[in-house]
């Protein structure tokens, strides 16, 4: 077997994906499970985004007008949990499945079977979640932080049923990262040293090896609530020498590099996308690596920013202040790296590039708010209010999720082997940064005047500011619909895509044919 | 037909992710309705029924699953590159597993050192325990709580040293077993086997018989305050980790007692050694902090 070509013909009985049903549930094939992940993810993101809509519906005028002060806590909690856990990790998720085998020239993931299991667990789990929802008492209401005794004393029945799909989805996700791990140790192709690596792939490294750090300390999380609330133990409760703020640090040392597993593989996808369309080279790519893991490091001892006002030991305060305003060190070294690309090269604005644009300067604006939360003083004025909401969309929504819309349109070329309807694409972009910005930036300023989070009413002074932002909320869930159709409308047809649609663009992704056969790389590319 | 590469497998497609999906569905959402009707003294038994369920449906997974790969390694399809994902595989399973006794660690640690002392009044809260418990005083272990549960004392000698001594010992006769599947010495290899299994259900019984002891002569029960809290649930989550571990030597020893592993094919028995071992550490982890300190 000399050439590659005679390869290719020779395993050519099964380039051909299986049919039916049997060929989603069986598989093994790593891009009909990222195509499952990211399809599950969208349906996710439309369910928590209806939530979204109940909740700014609700809050479109004071007073209580459409649902009761209980189902608006469920509708909160029950949007945060999808959105985080349905939505934004499972199109990582999937964005790695598609993407990491393609980018380090392997066959497949390296344990394709127990890919697919991680996979299909997450509808059981998600499943679950909801249908308690329809429980008699409601289902989970006591925020997605499930701080106790909110989600022990006071929660309702159904909260074992939250309980043990958290521990599923975790379970998922913990079995999903070690595949993703493994694959990137072990399958890459022969050349392609670590520092040789796509960012995305870097990016996800780094991400895999949190999530294997922290899904189990939710695991343990959960439990406790569990326990605390059916079994008659006391961790969370002073009576029996336990600690609610107890319960605060363990979930948030979880919770902390969980917000930074959502944006750490986006800046993989923005230092693939930038490149691409400036027609450079990433610039400073190590010091991208080293600022990634950097980051990574420091999300492990930064958790109590979330809980300055719990009364921590003065000490103990000053301590995460500063390391938290640390990592604005790396993630400057990124924003500044991602300018520096750009900065003579020769610009055009595709909708992955638009994207990739907003989401640099809103990401940015997200991190500065974060800079302010990070100073306890001035956080006690902001804790629990409308400033953190806004801080965290910044990130999360035109960081995260405008980064997984950029990588969508990036490689849809590659998964569909159509083009997109670009001027869709656009008019989806445009709809999306202007209502995304009418959403959040008044939150910030609702918050500063005190507007409380998580409350169905608020004083008559708000009103206007939360009109602006429902209005902007309801634009953004619609604009949402256009992406939904360009996204069908190119599996559907279109424009014939290249192998390499776009001209900048680098990787080993690049070089198999649009669509991607559905084995690539049987036979590993030699990277130089 | 002469390939430069090794050619790493990708199985066909297989049943066994999705019913092993449908069998943790049903465990979860079984399990949550079990402890719902345990709480509201439902006892018509249809959640218990789903748990029950879906663990027989994982069992099914479990056993269809690994007879497939057995049968895949047995005839040679496996490559050392898959060998080293399996092996890699199973150390980030097992660092999962350290994170999740972390948590618990990390509860007792800030328990003990923070929360029950805070009750007491340390640090600047003299109004805190002023003005809640003005009685308590900060001891560990917690024998009695701000709420005035009182419970007993575990003490570190007799059974907990015996069985930490037991739990290490276990720890070498399954080395001196890996060893003999190493040189190819089977008779070394199904004798240490057989008394690292014996060792283990000796483990997990006097463990049960400390259980009864703290229960019905100590009084040290889950719900005795922080102090049960902590010492039932990591023995407890550690005594599952022994039952499995225990398991899963038992299944090797079927394998081995079949012929199965050579001294260069060996991932299954390598896999549930380095279990056997980090179930040993925690153990040892478990007897300094939860006994004797």
């Amino acid at each position: 077997m000399s050439t590659v070509a005679g390869e290719m013909d020779h395993t050519d009985h099964h380039h051909h994906a299986p049919s039916g049903i049997t060929r989603w549930l069986f598989t093994t094939n790593h891009k009909d499970i990222g195509s499952m992940y990211l399809w599950f993810s969208f349906i996710m993101f439309l369910v928590g985004g209806s939530m979204a809509m109940v909740i700014r519906a609700e809050l479109f005028q004071p007073g209580l007008q459409l649902v009761d002060p209980h189902f608006f806590n469920q509708m909160t909690t029950v949007h945060g949990l999808i959105m985080v856990f349905g939505a934004v990790m499972p199109a990582f998720t999937g964005l790695a499945n598609w993407m990491v085998p393609l980018m380090i020239g392997a066959p497949d993931m390296a344990l394709p079977r127990m890919n697919n299991w991680s996979f299909w667990i997450l509808p059981f789990a998600f499943a679950i979640l909801l249908a308690s929802l329809f429980m008699e008492g409601g289902g989970p209401a006591f925020g997605w932080t499930f701080y106790a005794p909110l989600s022990t004393t006071y929660s309702s029945d159904s909260t074992a049923l939250f309980v043990f799909s958290v521990h599923i989805m975790g379970i998922s996700s913990i079995m999903g990262a070690i595949n993703v791990i493994v694959t990137i140790m072990n399958m890459r192709a022969p050349g392609m040293t670590y520092m040789k690596m796509p960012l995305f792939v870097w990016t996800w490294f780094i991400t895999a090896f949190l999530l294997i750090a922290v899904m189990p300390v939710l695991a343990g999380a959960v439990t406790m609530v569990l326990t605390d609330k059916y079994f008659g133990t006391s961790f969370f409760d002073a009576a029996g020498g336990g600690d609610p703020v107890l319960f605060q640090h363990i979930f948030w040392f979880f919770g902390h590099p969980e917000v930074y597993i959502m944006i750490l593989p986006s800046f993989g996808i923005i230092s693939a996308i930038i490149p691409a369309f400036s027609r450079k080279r990433l610039f400073g790519y190590s010091s991208m690596v080293y600022a990634t893991a950097a980051i990574a490091g420091l999300s492990f001892i930064v958790w109590a920013h979330h809980m300055f006002t719990t009364g921590m030991p003065v000490a103990a305060e000053i301590f995460f202040m500063y390391a938290t305003m640390l990592i604005s060190v790396p993630t400057g070294v990124k924003v500044f790296n991602w300018v520096a690309t750009m900065w003579r090269g020769s610009i055009t604005f595709e909708t992955p590039m638009l994207f990739a644009l907003a989401f640099v300067i809103l990401f940015t604006i997200g991190g500065f708010s974060g800079l302010m939360l990070a100073i306890t003083p001035v956080d006690f004025q902001y804790h629990d209010t409308y400033f953190v909401v806004a801080h965290f969309h910044y990130v999360l929504v035109s960081g995260a999720i405008f980064s997984i819309m950029a990588a969508a349109y990036y490689w849809l070329p590659k998964w569909t082997g159509h083009m997109y309807d670009e001027t869709l694409a656009k008019w989806h972009f445009w709809c999306s940064l202007i209502s995304v910005n009418l959403l959040f930036f008044p939150m910030h300023f609702a918050g500063l005047a005190g507007m409380p989070r998580r409350i169905p009413d608020y004083s008559l002074q708000f009103a206007d500011i939360n009109q602006i932002v429902s209005i902007g909320g309801f634009a953004f869930g619609l604009s949402q619909l256009i992406f939904l159709w360009v996204v069908i409308k190119c599996a559907r047809g279109g424009e014939k895509a290249p192998a390499k649609p776009w001209e900048g663009a680098e990787g080993l992704e690049w070089t198999v044919p649009s669509p991607a056969p559905y084995h690539t790389f049987e036979t590993p590319p030699e990277v130089k | 037909m002469a390939q430069q590469h090794e050619k790493y497998y990708v199985p066909a497609s297989s049943p066994w992710p999705i019913v092993g999906a449908i069998g943790l569905g049903l465990i979860a959402f079984g399990a949550g309705h079990t402890v719902i009707d345990m709480k509201n003294e439902v006892t018509d038994g249809w959640g218990s029924n789903v748990l029950f369920g879906g663990i027989a449906v994982m069992i099914v997974m479990l056993f269809g699953w690994f007879r497939d790969q057995i049968n895949e390694s047995m005839s040679g399809l496996y490559s050392n590159q898959l060998g080293h994902s399996y092996r890699q595989g199973m150390s980030w399973f097992i660092f999962s597993e350290i994170m999740f006794f972390a948590a618990f660690f990390g509860a007792l640690f800030y328990a003990r050192v923070i929360a029950v002392e805070w009750l007491g009044g340390a640090g600047n809260n003299a109004m805190t325990n002023e003005v809640l418990w003005p009685a308590f005083e900060a001891h560990w272990p917690l024998t009695e709580t701000p709420g005035g549960t009182k419970s007993g004392e575990m003490g570190w000698f007799g059974l907990p040293l015996y069985n930490t001594i037991i739990l290490i010992v276990s720890s070498f006769t399954c080395h001196f077993a890996h060893v003999g599947l190493e040189k190819n010495n089977r008779k070394q290899l199904t004798l240490w086997l057989a008394i690292t299994i014996i060792l283990g259900c000796i483990f997990l019984y006097l463990q049960g018989a400390e259980y009864v002891h703290a229960y019905q002569e100590l009084g040290l029960t889950l719900d005795s305050g922080v102090y049960g809290n902590t010492f039932y649930m990591l023995t407890g989550f550690h005594g599952l980790h022994v039952t499995l571990g225990t398991l899963m030597l038992f299944i090797m020893f079927l394998r081995v007692l079949k012929g199965h592993f050579t001294p260069d094919n060996h991932f299954a028995f390598q896999a549930t050694s380095w279990y056997w071992h980090f179930v040993d550490v925690v153990w040892v982890c478990l007897f300094i902090f939860v006994y004797i300190l």
